[in-house]
């Protein structure tokens, strides 16, 4: 498998219409996204986006519809051209690459999940599989034992022969993903490919795509418009709005802390126990009274508010891998933090740590 | 001034202009005449072939012959049965030789229609230019009476096969370049996203994508132009071409009613044959197209 790299997108731009490029300066100086389709017939697709997506982790790239996610996606691999900006991918601007040096980079570095499917119709389940394989010339037959490895991952072992046609929605983002899979690139791309979805078929996709990602770290930028998908998905998530990155960072920051009350109106919803971690309401020093549950740092407050129930006790120290004591919760602030942002003070006198800013 | 009757050019003038006109394409056709008849000696050659084949093998065998063809393309026995029943009946009542004449001829044409009409329509789907230069072309095509292109065809080429193929294949080849063009732009955009996605060149994603997909519609046009070569067999019989539509001219000037009934209803078998067969086939290749859950 191509080693996975991470990919900086610098100050992208992007204005639909004749002539976007004159568009932009209008944009710096405050011109809206209404405003500018009214007077000038542009569109308004993405404002200065900088994202630096880091290898081998889940980006998640959120926002409402029309708030520029596709179009974001799509200058990853350029299906869209940008108005201005770079797209680095090992040292590569690939803004600036060929037709030929595009093809390639398309071929090898990169896979794409669609929303849609956009399976090929006309071909069996195995022979869309391979498709990417197909098309950079690898011979058939080695091209299905690879193919097939994948499909038996995704769950489709016996289905090579079928038409997506005879297949559920589930399992044809499930060959999606397997022919995404066996295209052996080290950057996926998927756009809301859970999104048309059932619920349930919807958890059980992302399960697929964790316990796949756990073993084969891979750099995926994935889209949604759902918060709880990009949360339990999301290494890393990025928030646009109107063309424009208003926050990133990892769910965690985003939950405890929005931006503006725009993020804060949809993060308000969320399930905190499964977000926030123990290590954001962590105390320093021992707990008063050994209780003999222990935790890490990275267990969510859901995880550490059940251990503690079953164990029938109020506290739990906090250690890292190596057993080293770094401090410790109780119960009562834990499922006080879980249900809203809480700020009383515990019943303890000690100063509550920094919220840390987590894992990166 | 007088508004009754139209101020026409005059006579002297417009009988100058069409003798010039004339006179310029007859000597058009001295000039190169044979230069055209050499160009499209493969196509009466091709055509003689095929004719000689139908008619001097044994019957038994060209029958045995159809119906596999048949058998090939539906995969439906009704349909084979059909074709066997019709040929049988055909050849009783005598009209066997000319049968296979008009079988040829469709064949000839239908190939070459699909052979010149498939890179057309593909160009057309491709440029938006090229689109708007041979829509009208075809429009004209079509609506023009197919009696007036037959003039200059019998000029350069005479009267026989050839000239009967080239005005056949010219009625018979727009609904084969409109289908083709239809068919690759009905092609979803979902779908050629990610053949682009995944780094296809535009000749992969032509030959793998858009024209397996754009196939039904293009089996569509191959059908409409089987049919309307059949519907052009008696006209072009006015030009020398042999087949069915002859004894049907020859009734229509001597008023003999069951000789015409019994050619036009030849000509009717043959062409619900064809039409089934391809539908059948056109239907066969997208089977996969439909959604069969469970
Ligand atoms: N080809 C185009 N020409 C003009 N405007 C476009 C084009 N493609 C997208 N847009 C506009 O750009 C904006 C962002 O569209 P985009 O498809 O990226 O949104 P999205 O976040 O993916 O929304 P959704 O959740 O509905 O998929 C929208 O206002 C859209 O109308
Ligand atoms: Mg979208």
């Amino acid at each position: 498998m191509a080693e996975a790299r991470g990919i900086e997108i610098r100050n992208l731009w992007k204005i639909f219409g004749a002539n976007g490029a004159a568009m932009i300066d209008k944009v710096k100086a405050g011109m809206g996204k209404d405003e500018l389709n009214q007077s000038f017939g542009h569109v308004l697709g993405l404002q200065d986006v900088s994202i630096s997506i880091p290898p081998g982790k889940i980006q998640v790239v959120m926002g409402l519809s029309g708030s520029g996610k596709s179009t974001l996606i799509r200058h990853i691999n350029r299906l869209i051209e940008p108005t201005a900006g770079e797209i680095l991918f090992n040292g590569q601007d690939v803004t600036r690459m060929s037709q030929q040096e595009l093809m390639n980079f398309r071929r090898n570095e990169t896979a794409m999940v669609f929303q849609k499917f956009a399976l090929l119709p006309h071909r069996t389940v195995m022979e869309n599989t391979i498709y990417g394989l197909s098309i950079q010339g690898v011979p058939r037959k080695q091209a299905e034992e690879r193919g097939a490895k994948w499909l038996s991952r995704v769950g489709l072992e016996g289905f090579e022969d079928r038409y997506p046609a005879e297949l559920s929605g589930g399992m044809q983002q499930r060959v999606g993903l397997a022919r995404a899979l066996t295209n052996d690139a080290g950057i996926i791309l998927m756009d809301e490919a859970f999104s048309a979805l059932d619920p349930l078929i919807r958890m059980d996709m992302q399960s697929v795509l964790l316990e796949l990602q756990g073993e084969l770290h891979k750099t995926i930028v994935f889209i949604t418009h759902d918060l709880d998908e990009a949360l339990r998905l999301g290494d890393r998530i990025a928030i646009l709005r109107d063309g424009k990155v208003i926050q990133q960072g990892t769910g965690e920051q985003i939950v405890l802390r929005p931006a503006d009350d725009y993020i804060s109106s949809f993060v308000h919803e969320v399930n905190r126990g499964k977000v926030i971690t123990v290590r954001t309401i962590m105390r320093r020093g021992p707990a008063p009274s050994t209780t003999g549950v222990t935790l890490l740092p990275t267990a969510l407050l859901e995880e550490a508010a059940r251990a503690m129930t079953n164990a029938d006790v109020n506290r739990a120290n906090v250690v890292d891998d190596s057993g080293k004591l770094l401090g410790h919760i109780s119960l009562a602030k834990t499922v006080a933090e879980m249900i809203a942002p809480d700020i009383s003070e515990d019943d303890e006198t000690d100063t509550p740590t920094e919220i840390s800013a987590a894992a990166s | 001034m007088d508004l009754v009757n139209f101020p026409e050019m005059s006579r002297e003038n417009l009988r100058a202009m069409r003798v010039a006109i004339d006179g310029a394409f007859r000597d058009f056709t001295r000039a190169y005449g044979e230069t055209l008849e050499d160009i499209f000696l493969p196509v009466r050659i091709l055509l003689d072939f095929l004719q000689r084949l139908l008619i001097d093998s044994p019957w038994i065998l060209v029958l045995a012959g159809l119906a596999a063809g048949v058998w090939l393309l539906s995969r439906s026995w009704k349909i084979t049965l059909g074709t066997v029943l019709s040929l049988l009946a055909i050849g009783y009542l005598g009209m066997w030789t000319d049968t296979m004449r008009t079988i040829a001829m469709v064949a000839v044409c239908t190939l070459i229609a699909i052979f010149l009409g498939l890179p057309i329509g593909i160009l057309m789907s491709r440029s938006e230019r090229a689109n708007a230069t041979i829509t009208p072309v075809l429009d004209m095509m079509q609506t023009m009476p197919s009696f007036v292109y037959l003039i200059p065809v019998v000029m350069i080429f005479g009267l026989g096969n050839v000239p009967g193929v080239i005005a056949v294949v010219i009625y018979a080849i727009p609904p084969m370049i409109r289908l083709t063009n239809l068919g690759i732009r009905q092609v979803s955009r979902d779908v050629l996203e990610a053949a682009d996605a995944f780094g296809a060149s535009s000749w992969q994603k032509m030959r793998e994508v858009q024209l397996p997909l754009a196939l039904p519609t293009i089996m569509a046009g191959v059908n409409q132009t089987i049919m309307m070569s059949l519907a052009m067999v008696v006209v072009a019989s006015m030009i020398g071409v042999r087949g069915l539509g002859q004894p049907v001219l020859q009734a229509i000037n001597n008023q003999f009613f069951t000789l015409g009934v019994m050619n036009g209803l030849a000509i009717v078998a043959i062409a619900i044959v064809f039409d089934r067969a391809s539908q059948a086939y056109g239907k066969r290749i997208q089977k996969h197209l439909e959604a069969q859950h469970g």
